[in-house]
């Protein structure tokens, strides 16, 4: 799960270097949208924020689909499949956390039971 | 899904737009959860896993209804320490411990760590709640990718090396 996060990394992480494009992001994450509302959101011309979706798309983050003559953007896969990666990774952190967390409080109770109940 | 120790599960779930939960059950007294939970010196015993390759750099804590805290880490890969910085907006001694983070700087992330003792055990929530959805969907949709670089390497050495050695002992104060 974490190797298939590395591929791409690099791609990924020059398309995440870019604030427009975190933006534009964190915009399609909350929901779809065409390639003038974004352009409208951002402020920018059409061709300026065509160029950061592209790169985006490249990276595998967004999608896009012409119908008619709209362009609508969305979430890609790899996005999508990350949340889930990301979620799980999230569960691993904290578990091993509480591992640690366990010998902590078997210490505690160890020193209680030694010297009789304090705090 | 089973879990590949015999350490009770833990489960996390993302339970709305903006809210993710995690929970565990803790062998010991809701007393010592939040001892360890609240102590500098114990704090830095379990925050980081041993595996991550992060030392606790400072941890300075004031764990009192507005008090403050900041942690800060370090890893070989990051150039300078990273801080976690933040409020405590409610202490309940034994029971609930409310905290902001704030390094974000899209608005206070708040957490909600609650804590309930039955027969011996404590069942441990942890509640985190994002300012917005658009902030919560960007950290799971970049979060793996560079945006939380902490947890990318920390989770990278944790998978390859395993489960997390046990700590040291050391005396609490």
């Amino acid at each position: 799960m974490v190797q298939l996060s590395h591929k791409g990394f690099d791609a990924t992480f020059a398309a995440l270097a870019d604030p427009t494009r975190r933006g534009v992001l964190e915009a399609l994450a909350g929901a779809d949208a065409s390639i003038s509302d974004l352009a409208g959101r951002f402020d920018m011309t059409l061709t300026g924020i065509r160029k950061h979706v592209g790169i985006l798309e490249e990276a595998g983050l967004v999608t896009t689909q012409k119908v008619g003559r709209i362009r609508t953007c969305r979430l890609g896969a790899r996005a999508l499949a990350e949340e889930a990666a990301w979620i799980e990774e999230y569960r691993r952190l904290w578990a091993a956390r509480f591992d640690g967390l366990d010998d902590v409080i078997a210490d505690l109770q160890e020193k209680e039971a030694a010297d009789g109940p304090h705090d | 899904m089973a879990p590949m120790t015999d350490s009770p599960e833990t489960t996390t779930e993302r339970i709305s737009d903006r809210e993710l939960v995690v929970t565990r059950r803790l062998k010991g007294a809701a007393r010592h959860v939040f001892a360890a939970w609240t102590r500098p010196e114990l704090m830095q015993r379990w925050w980081v896993p041993p595996s991550f390759g992060m030392t606790f750099v400072s941890c300075e804590m004031d764990v009192r209804t507005g008090g403050t805290y900041r942690f800060t880490f370090a890893h070989p890969s990051f150039d300078e320490p990273m801080a976690f910085f933040g409020r405590y907006t409610e202490v309940v001694p034994d029971a609930r411990i409310v905290w902001t983070n704030e390094e974000e700087g899209h608005g206070e992330q708040i957490s909600t760590l609650t804590l309930k003792e039955e027969g011996g055990e404590t069942l441990l929530t942890l509640h985190e709640l994002y300012p917005s959805k658009e902030a919560l969907d960007a950290a799971l949709a970049s979060g793996s990718t560079g945006a939380y670089p902490e947890q990318f390497v920390a989770l990278d050495a944790l998978l390859a090396e395993g489960a997390a050695d046990p700590s040291r002992h050391s005396r609490p104060k």
